[in-house]
């Protein structure tokens, strides 16, 4: 019973605090020279010291990526991007080996991220690979999950150690080509995680990153691959800060799932990258694009995301149900508040049969926010019996933001059953009064109305990630109501 | 001495200028029970509204003291948790947040301000259970969000429910008989006089002396066109029964 409380506490404190993420941490890096050729892609594969396959693999991508242009289908308005501005490699200089390497810099500002590494992810029981800028600086935990036969790894690592298993399921679910964004990661992507759990292992304990954009003018390119094999088990959190800076900062990451047979994955976000200013100055440009595979029978994969940050979020984690009888599931809450904006949303493609797929959106716009979700729904002719249930919530506060709902569904199979339910509401003033009258701030009323409209997708994070989204709400609605 | 309550010479008018309450002049003290009663339109709610601080009102004259304070110069959430309650006439529905969360924040709210502990899940409990039993009510409505889906008994129920919780020292309630059935009403009325001490004033506004057969109050006030024509005991409400509010709308 204490979260809800935290949420208003959170929310006295956020009112003077703004931004609590926005600090700058002052360590030495090594950046390479701003721009983006062949030459560059060569420097990052040289400096993480890849095999030739993987330096092939990215001058695909790049040459793939030279032939794209940006994709404008979403209903955002973005300021032109110079990807030749920016640097796309950016290390600490101290490389460390092990926790007790790590600079003292570097942990005090994980400190102040509340994220729990060395003792204090022993006592949270969570795994952390934390990834600050483009180098994965210290993992945790190996050594228990590794008795388990678990690998859990920075990616640079995993090419070294386990080239097999990366390359057999690399681009596997979101080849170099995809989009844009994609082929760019695959170009230029400089670490991130891995996580292999063997077969029929339930993993004990839920593994967590902890993404930190930090450098000015550099990008964040990470990568993450998670296999699933037959009958195993994952659950997996991934957070997200960026300091506060005046110029837009770009983050196009790549997630690849793979559930193999009677595999289950689960996967929750809360993405808090800085929003920029009131007046729509700064923040990340958040472009990525996360994707699951249901390859086997009985396979099941399910994203939660609270998206709360970034200056523009444009994001679609969809499930590809290849097994029969294969379950996917997409549970969000994504806010804007002032010139905020989020496309968002997810595919889900029902290839198998049998198969079914859920999927929750609450969309909540303050201020001058835009909020969009954009989903599509696919059953192929083979997927007899696929089930597909939509909900979309929207909740506007005030009079100048906006909600969008764009659902596509396409249905090639007569015995499909696809749902959808889609609701626009106000907070009324009625409701904050009656709030208020039984003693509750205007803040804590409003917090109140939306963790209630948000808590269907609430329910679903891991409880130590749940009291931090009813807080990151609380925050980023800070000021949103006269 | 001054009153609990001391509104003076209250003028008010919504947001399209109009002017609804015309020069109230009331003393409620503590322990009392004053029934308001008055045709549609003669500003019963508005004063309901302007008491408790609801936005979308401005008071253009004359004062109100809560325990010799100037009530008008605080925010309707630090009326609250002075101890002034509203049972609504239409209870709002908040969904997603369950009925006991909202209790016990809105109780913890209070009792801050009082400088009291916040209860903890287990203390709120206890108190919870004491007071449906005091009230005689079920547990059914506890689990379920803020009157989502409540029948309209059960909002009212549930009103004077989170008034026990609270223990106001003015509770006003705003129509609570309206639209309910004899039995619904019984139960509301039961609750209403079980939380009837000598600490605490009740204001009710109605517009049927139906209610006044179960709460039977002190006063009896009439208002109309926005200014409280005739005041007496309960027999004038018996007397407004049989005679219709058309008689005092001439006299006044």
């Amino acid at each position: 019973m204490s979260a809800p409380m935290d949420t208003l506490d959170a929310l006295r404190s956020g009112s003077s605090e703004g931004y609590k993420y926005g600090f700058v941490t002052d360590i030495e890096s090594e950046q390479a020279p701003p721009g983006l050729n062949e030459e560059t892609v060569r420097f990052i594969s040289a400096k993480k010291g890849e095999p030739e396959w993987l330096l092939a693999w990215r001058l695909d991508a790049f040459r793939n990526w030279q032939t794209m242009s940006e994709p404008h289908w979403a209903k955002l308005r973005v300021a032109p991007i110079d990807y030749q501005a920016a640097s796309y490699y950016s290390a600490p200089k101290s490389g460390p080996k092990s926790l007790d390497e790590v600079d003292p810099e570097l942990l005090k500002t994980y400190e102040k991220l509340g994220v729990p590494l060395a003792e204090r992810a022993a006592l949270a029981g969570v795994a952390v690979d934390a990834v600050f800028d483009s180098v994965s600086v210290a993992t945790t935990f190996k050594e228990t999950l590794a008795e388990l036969g678990i690998i859990f790894c920075s990616f640079g690592e995993a090419v070294r150690e386990h080239p097999d298993l990366v390359r057999k399921y690399l681009g596997s679910v979101v080849p170099q080509g995809d989009n844009f964004f994609a082929a760019l990661n695959s170009a230029v992507f400089s670490d991130g995680s891995f996580a292999y759990i063997p077969p029929g292992v339930r993993c004990p304990m839920e593994l967590s990153t902890y993404f930190r954009i930090n450098a000015a003018k550099s990008g964040q390119f990470e990568r993450t691959l998670l296999v699933a094999d037959k009958g195993s088990y994952v659950s997996y959190l991934e957070g997200c800060t960026a300091p506060q800076r005046d110029e837009n900062q770009l983050h196009a990451a790549v997630v690849e799932l793979v559930a193999l047979e009677g595999a289950e994955i689960k996967y929750s976000t809360v993405q808090n990258w800085y929003p920029g200013d009131a007046e729509g100055k700064g923040g990340i440009y958040n472009f990525v694009t996360k994707r699951g595979a249901c390859r086997g029978a009985n396979s099941k994969i399910s994203w939660t995301q609270v998206e709360t940050g970034s200056a523009i979020t444009w994001k679609y984690p969809s499930c590809i149900l290849e097994g029969d009888n294969s379950v996917g599931e997409f549970y969000s809450v994504a806010i804007t508040n002032n010139l905020q904006q989020a496309d968002t949303g997810t595919k889900m493609i029902h290839l198998g049969r049998n198969t079914r797929s859920t999927i929750i959106s609450k969309g909540i716009s303050a201020g001058r926010g835009q909020n969009t979700y954009r989903g599509l729904v696919r059953v192929q002719p083979k997927a007899q019996n696929a089930r597909n249930y939509t909900q979309c919530d929207s909740l506007l506060i005030g009079s100048k933001c906006g909600a969008h709902t764009v659902p596509y569904m396409e249905v090639r199979n007569s015995t499909a059953r696809v749902e959808h339910e889609a609701t626009t509401s106000k907070i009324s003033d009625d409701q904050l009064f009656y709030c208020r009258q039984r003693g509750l701030s205007q803040e804590d009323a409003l917090s109140l109305i939306v963790n209630g409209f948000c808590k269907e997708v609430l329910k679903e994070l891991p409880m130590e990630f749940a009291v931090e989204a009813q807080k990151l709400l609380a925050v980023s609605l800070e000021g949103s109501v006269g | 001495m001054t009153s609990f309550l001391e509104i003076k010479n209250l003028h008010a008018r919504v947001a399209d200028g109009r002017e609804i309450l015309r020069g109230i002049d009331l003393s409620v003290n503590a322990g009392e029970v004053h029934a308001i009663m008055g045709p549609n339109g003669s500003g019963k709610s508005t004063l309901a509204s302007v008491l408790t601080g609801k936005p979308g009102y401005e008071v253009t004259e004359g004062s109100v003291h809560y325990e010799g304070r100037d009530l008008l110069a605080l925010a309707a959430d630090e009326r609250a948790r002075e101890g002034i309650f509203l049972a609504f006439q239409y209870p709002v529905e908040i969904p997603g947040v369950n009925n006991m969360y909202f209790l016990r924040a809105a109780l913890n709210a209070v009792r801050k301000q009082r400088g009291e502990k916040e209860l903890d899940a287990g203390q709120f409990l206890k108190i919870v259970r004491e007071k449906l039993k005091l009230l005689e009510i079920g547990e059914d409505l506890l689990q379920r969000a803020v009157n989502v889906g409540f029948s309209g008994g059960e909002k009212k129920r549930n009103e004077i429910f989170q008034m026990a919780m609270l223990e106001p020292k003015l509770a006003i309630l705003d129509e609570t008989d309206s639209g309910l059935d004899i039995d619904a009403l019984r139960v509301v009325a039961n609750g209403v006089n079980r939380l009837r001490d000598p600490r605490r004033a009740i204001v009710v506004i109605t517009h049927y002396q139906r209610l006044l057969d179960y709460i039977v109050p002190d006063f009896v006030h009439v208002l109309n066109d926005g200014r409280i024509v005739r005041s007496g005991d309960k027999s004038l409400a018996l007397e407004l029964e049989k005679r219709g509010y058309a008689d005092f709308v001439r006299a006044a």
